[in-house]
């Protein structure tokens, strides 16, 4: 399942996580696994509201994995390990008055997917591509 | 703990859900950051919070949340509450503060997420 987002769209925000959460639940993924794919796809597809021109957020549902794969078009990430730091955020302050910018989205992801690949170049986009194992499977 | 009995505790006005206040929440989660409700705090939690941005509807619905609190008498927008009630998520407005809130509910005996 595929889903378009545009930035700074934050009314329709979260509505694709909504749906890859329910399609999981239908299919009988184990609960921690919906929990973990849940948190991914809601970061993912957050960074593209905040940050990108636009983008597209997937979900691919496997009996063993889920795979949530978010590319966007927009400024890039110069520096992937400094953002990946707990705590370093380039929102600007109206973002975080909203609650985000906490600096702990891609962290997050990271600690919720058992694989995370994340390739960025300046002023052209970000893919990240993360694989969530279902319980089931031995993860 | 149920929610009529936050509503008590908390002096607290219901602005949707009214006939869910039976519900029970399991534990209380206080925070004005969406990544940490989205990540830390359990299914049927209360979601007590100073957000009052349609994303704290959205996030409450993915973390299955049995209702939010909002803080400091902040009160959501039409659009929110809407949103709310298609869900079945009860709201409920307190004028205490977030620290006060979450201290007085603990003091109750709900746990923390």
């Amino acid at each position: 399942m595929e889903f378009s987002v545009q930035g700074m769209d934050f009314n329709r925000a979260g509505e694709a996580a909504a749906q890859i959460k329910k399609a999981l639940q239908l299919v009988g993924m184990h609960v921690d696994t919906v929990r973990r794919a849940v948190i991914v796809a809601y970061e993912a597809e957050l960074n593209i509201v905040i940050h990108a021109r636009q983008g597209r957020l997937a979900a691919y549902i496997h009996p063993d994995r889920v795979e949530i794969e978010a590319v966007d078009e927009g400024p890039g990430i110069p520096d992937i390990s400094q953002a990946m730091r707990e705590g370093y955020s380039t929102a600007p302050d109206h973002i975080r008055k909203m609650g985000f910018g906490a600096g702990m989205g891609l962290p997050n992801i990271k600690k919720s997917a058992s694989h995370m690949q994340l390739t960025s170049e300046v002023n052209v986009g970000t893919r990240l591509t993360a694989i969530i194992n279902n319980q089931t499977s031995g993860d | 703990m149920k929610l009529h009995e936050v509503k008590h505790i908390l002096d607290a006005e219901v602005i949707c859900g009214e006939d869910l206040l039976d519900t029970e929440v399991g534990s209380g989660f206080g925070c004005d950051l969406i990544s940490d409700s989205l990540c830390f705090s359990r299914p049927d939690c209360l979601l007590i919070t100073g957000l009052t941005n349609i994303q704290i509807v959205r996030v409450a619905d993915m973390i299955e949340a049995n209702a939010i609190l909002f803080v400091r008498g902040k009160k959501p927008g039409q659009d929110i509450i809407q949103l709310a009630i298609n869900k079945k998520l009860p709201l409920l407005i307190t004028r205490r503060f977030l620290f006060e809130s979450c201290g007085l509910l603990y003091q109750q005996g709900l746990l923390s997420s």
